[in-house]
């Protein structure tokens, strides 16, 4: 019988109980227990940074930590990043206006890395925002696309707090 | 992929990690997981037990200690990364961790999990080269210190024992106003070298090296120290000529051939990085001396 261990965590501001088996990962407890198919699997080993979400406010490859690990923690993915349903990030906004995405595979974790950075630093360069996403791999866009709209979004995130 | 079935356990002091690694068969210890979660994932780890020390408070800290700095192995290389304390008495540290991996990595990965797994690549046992480090390791046999030169005895092998586990890593401080710098040649940012160099200098009131050290990464399964180097830049002025026959030395340092790179490749970059980094060490102990 697979070892199953309770816990509970704060998934995109929601309290969350279930039962994993230990070795579950975040990333597959994420899509096949609670249905949050936004973290998208890519590589499955840490190099392509697809499953990026956030664990207590830090980027992290879901891929690379199981799902037991995540007790107690507060969990956020690209789901949680939209303030409403009929509304987007201004992060996923400025992908839309920028073709920040193509095939949109690894939108996710860009987007969730791009949080971060943000939410570190309001007003990165360029070479700062090309740094970030180095761990995020893209295969449509060559990448320009996601540099402009990390920017422009940053821009618009500053004119949102002044 | 899926990781094979395992017992967790999850210990939250260092005595109760250590009964446990010394009581379970086939188990494998899970630091900051940016190693061994892939080799989980993948299979080619197969332990019976993992023991996860990540609620391990005793083992992440950063403090000063006479000399220098202590850092706990379970310190992440982010706490390192902004750490004031690093920047200040350790800043060759400082600026590799940059270097090492990723945003999303650094903020799970850690530092003695990154000495522990020994990637002859990796830049923070680099930088353990270079700084003479010794590495607290405890076992059922209690506390005992390892010089970092006598830590890595093969390709991902350390001198820990299999019932032993790294408690911190001491780096000693050089004096105040000496030169650091960290240079290193990867495909894309944040891979691992494919060679870099840790470079270190003290100069005196004429512009003389006293003292330095470089170490090389990506060479072979471990660091290694370019002796030939050191010695020939130590008792002579750190004037561009110095530097490049010294760095030079680093052309005929044994290297390994493999599918990132040949090893006559991997030679001329030991040279080239070596260069840069004993420059931009020397550039930075005069800017010091003179302050």
């Amino acid at each position: 019988m697979a070892e199953t261990r309770k816990i509970t965590c704060m998934v995109n501001g929601t309290e969350r109980s279930l039962e994993v088996e230990t070795r579950l990962t975040l990333a597959d407890m994420l899509r096949r227990e609670l249905g949050l198919t936004g973290t998208h699997m890519g590589c499955e080993h840490g190099v392509c940074g697809a499953c990026t979400v956030l664990v207590d406010g830090r980027s992290a490859r879901a891929c690379l930590m199981l799902a037991v690990q995540a007790d107690g923690a507060a969990v956020d993915t690209v789901e949680g990043l939209a303030p409403r349903e009929d509304a987007l990030h201004p992060l996923q906004e400025a992908f839309r206006d920028h073709h920040g995405l193509q095939c949109g595979f690894c939108t996710p974790g860009m987007l969730m890395t791009l949080k971060e950075l943000l939410a570190d630093n309001p007003d990165p360069s360029e070479d700062e925002v090309r740094m970030a996403i180095s761990g995020n791999l893209c295969r449509c866009t060559g990448y320009q696309g996601i540099v402009d709209a990390a920017l422009d979004a940053a821009a618009r995130l500053r004119e949102d707090a002044g | 992929m899926k990781p094979p079935p395992f017992s967790y356990h999850a210990p939250d002091t260092i005595e109760d990690a250590v009964s446990l690694l010394g009581s379970l068969e086939n188990a494998k210890l899970l630091a900051g997981g940016q190693s061994l979660m892939p080799m989980l994932n993948m299979r080619y780890a197969q332990p019976d037990h993992l023991i996860d020390l990540n609620r391990v408070a005793a083992l992440a800290f950063i403090r000063e200690e006479a000399g220098g700095i202590e850092i706990g192995a379970m310190t992440r290389q982010r706490e390192v990364e902004y750490s004031k304390d690093v920047a200040r008495l350790c800043p060759l540290l400082a600026e590799a961790l940059p270097q090492v991996g990723h945003r999303q990595t650094r903020n799970r990965g850690t530092v003695g999990g990154s000495l522990a797994h020994s990637d002859g690549a990796a830049e923070i046992p680099t930088v353990a080269a270079a700084l003479d480090a010794r590495l607290t390791i405890t076992g059922p046999g209690g506390a005992r210190e390892v010089a970092y030169r006598d830590f890595p005895v093969g390709y991902l092998m350390t001198a820990l024992g299999w019932d032993e586990l790294l408690v911190a890593v001491h780096l000693a401080a050089w004096a105040p106003g000496h030169g650091w710098a960290f240079q290193e040649f990867a495909r894309r940012h944040g891979d691992f070298a494919i060679v870099s160099a840790a470079a270190l200098i003290e100069r005196d009131a004429a512009g003389i090296v006293t003292r330095a050290a470089l170490a090389l990464g990506g060479m072979g399964a471990a660091p290694v120290r370019a002796e030939a180097a050191e010695a020939a830049l130590i008792g002579r002025p750190g004037s561009e000529e110095t530097i490049r026959a010294a760095a030079d030395t680093c052309r005929s340092i044994e290297a390994q051939d493999d599918v990132h790179a040949p090893a006559a490749y991997r030679q001329k970059l030991a040279g080239v990085l070596a260069c840069r980094a004993l420059a931009r060490a020397a550039q930075r102990a005069q800017a010091s001396r003179v302050r």
